[in-house]
């Protein structure tokens, strides 16, 4: 019965979101390059032909500067640098998003526990937090990569679990805050158990925030993924930006001034994260208008 | 009446100079439980790696089951894991962080020979970053909203958003290597050319610099610049500025002695963390530019991998994080009263 109310409600609550951050010119900007990306990144599949991981047959010669047939010229191997650019590009934002979903859903999960609970075990939890924090983010995940296998998941995992106190921090003064409100203290008369205000009260109210930082997120990720990969830490066997970047350093284009191979992936990876970085922030923006005021 | 004001007086000098005392052992006390922490972690993340080290140090080799052995008793992994344990914790305490693999020479010695030229170039970098955000920073917020505003924080995000490695190599090709009509007016990589001394050496090492530091400076002032934007604007409505400006001060007498001063705070803070921080985000510059520091010995080290070094470096970097913290805590309230309640 009050299915249709709750749902009224949420479309009013997204259409207002939406009305404010239409008015964000650099976000809006932030989000059509997003989407465009996105979609060329699905289409991927469409618009190259044949399995570019194969190095035997590949159709042009070694490092082949840009032309009619090879746009953006060719790889040390004769493979087309577009395509391993378009095939990078699902690489590279699938690892960012997973990495980043994880390194906040850590993130949400602490801070939510360490607000809600509060106690020796919150106050253990939040120097655990600040000990990462002030960790350098990058050596740790540099490390994990290290001394475990080289995949995908491996480099997901490494981003996620050395990138989630801030958000833990965020999270954290945000249930503090929601929980001091009437209606928790009304849930709990009403019977409430730690499990349900949790996630009924107080993830709900976190979530505009949770959603801002994996935006914000995003773009560290595909940066770390790049790093990591350009390190030879990350998957041989994918294509990823910070792969090719590597490929090329390997294959000497930098003493033989190739600036073709080198200039599109980090092109790329900088026009992908300053999208993310424009969008989270007009997200942040739109959720604390006195931050919008000022900035 | 008199007589007990007379006493209770210098009571609260004397509470505020023990309250820093007290403030500042617990910032050294939790400081060096990260420091233990840190030195645990880097025994134990060395320890899940799957494999044999002693296997992966002679591979390919051909090595008899004696030699394993000896190998084995001279980097102690034929121990229990408890005593390997006991033993790592008591030598690193001494500053000996075991020997490397790769170079057969002791970890902590190598680290040592390599530190000068990091500190040199990340030292470099951080002041000029630093000043170049404060600089920028103060500007753009004092005009917020404006052109310039926007112009020069949409550039600093861009460049924020380069990764450095990538921009190493491009400022390589373009100014070592050359491009078309440029020739090649910077060294590709190193400190040094060699073979001179001196005020030529001095003049050399200053030419290999150029661009790695430019590399770092323009990746990193964003975050300057955006916090000494953010700290100035929030002093920009203060009534002590309007109060300046009442009693006819110049606009930018103003903004440098009365507004700047107070948005500074923040930024002293995070140059340490920066200090903190650039030593391992060097690691990637010092790679591109084969510049003789920790990173770029890190970077050596990850390859084959020599797990010692990769972790006697992983607790330095963590190490230099956790004393600059330190010292931005211990700072912090010496310059601003308002936090030292």
């Amino acid at each position: 019965m009050t299915t249709p109310l709750v749902w009224a409600r949420r479309r009013d609550s997204l259409t207002r979101f939406w009305g404010t951050y239409r008015q964000q010119r650099t976000g809006l900007w932030g989000l059509t390059a997003l989407l465009v990306i996105g979609a060329v990144a699905l289409a991927t599949p469409l618009l190259t032909d044949g399995d570019l991981r194969s190095v035997a047959d590949a159709p042009g010669g070694p490092l082949e500067a840009p032309s009619g047939a090879f746009w953006l010229g060719t790889d040390q191997f004769g493979r087309s640098l577009l395509g391993l650019l378009l095939w990078g590009a699902r690489i590279s934002l699938a690892v960012g998003l997973l990495a980043a979903v994880l390194s906040v859903g850590i993130g949400t999960l602490v801070g939510v526990i360490a607000g809600h609970y509060g106690g020796w075990f919150a106050t253990a939890l939040m120097r655990v937090t600040d000990w990462f924090l002030v960790m350098p983010a990058l050596v740790l995940a540099i490390v994990l990569a290290t001394v475990m296998s080289r995949s995908l998941w491996t480099v997901v995992i490494a981003i996620g679990v050395t990138s989630w106190p801030t958000t833990a921090r965020l999270v954290r003064a945000q249930t503090l805050a929601v929980e001091s409100r009437p209606y928790i203290e009304r849930a709990k008369a009403l019977g409430g158990g730690h499990g349900h205000i949790m996630s009924r009260h107080v993830l709900p109210n976190v979530m505009p925030l949770v959603l801002a930082q994996t935006t914000l997120g995003i773009s560290t990720a595909i940066l770390t993924e790049a790093t990591l990969a350009f390190l030879g830490l990350g998957d041989p066997a994918v294509v990823s930006w910070g792969g090719m970047l590597q490929d090329a350093r390997e294959a000497g284009a930098v003493s033989s001034g190739h600036w073709w191979y080198l200039a599109p992936p980090g092109v790329a990876i900088a026009l992908v994260a300053v999208a993310f970085t424009l969008c989270g922030r007009a997200v942040e923006s739109v959720l604390n208008p006195r931050l919008g005021a000022v900035r | 009446m008199t007589a007990t004001t007379a006493v209770v007086a210098p009571a609260p000098v004397d509470r505020k100079r023990t309250g820093y005392l007290r403030y500042g052992a617990g910032k050294l006390g939790g400081a060096l439980i990260s420091l233990v922490a840190v030195l645990v972690t880097g025994f134990f993340l060395f320890r899940i790696i799957p494999g044999d080290p002693v296997k992966a140090m002679t591979h390919g080799m051909p090595t008899s089951a004696e030699q394993l052995a000896t190998l084995r008793g001279q980097f102690g992994l034929d121990l229990p894991l408890w005593r390997q344990f006991t033993d790592y914790c008591g030598k690193a305490l001494t500053g000996d962080l075991g020997l490397s693999y790769q170079f057969h020479a002791p970890v902590g010695e190598l680290i040592a020979q390599k530190l000068p030229a990091t500190l040199l170039l990340t030292g470099t970098a951080v002041l000029l970053y630093s000043t170049l955000g404060l600089w920028l920073g103060t500007r753009s917020a004092w005009r917020h909203g404006g052109r310039a505003d926007r112009l020069t924080t949409g550039v600093a995000l861009t460049l924020w958003s380069v990764p450095s490695f990538w921009l190493g190599l491009l400022l390589i090709i373009t100014f070592a290597v050359g491009v078309g009509p440029l020739p090649g007016l910077f060294p590709t990589g190193g400190m040094e050319s060699g073979g001179e001394r001196g005020f030529a050496y001095a003049i050399d090492v200053a030419h290999h610099l150029v661009l790695p530091v430019l590399t770092l400076v323009a990746v990193g002032y964003a975050q300057t610049l955006l916090v000494v934007r953010s700290s100035l604007l929030d002093e920009m409505g203060g009534d002590y500025l309007t109060t300046a400006r009442a009693k006819g001060l110049r606009d930018a007498a103003v903004r440098r002695r009365h507004a700047v001063p107070n948005a500074l705070l923040p930024t002293v803070t995070m140059v340490f963390i920066n200090l903190g921080h650039v030593v391992a985000g060097s690691i990637l510059v010092e790679t591109v530019f084969s510049w003789p520091g920790l990173g770029g010995l890190f970077y050596q080290a990850l390859s084959v991998p020599d797990l010692p070094l990769v972790q006697g470096l992983f607790i330095v970097f963590a190490g230099a994080m956790i004393v600059m913290n330190l010292l931005a805590d211990l700072i912090y309230p010496l310059l601003d009263p308002r936090v030292r309640r």
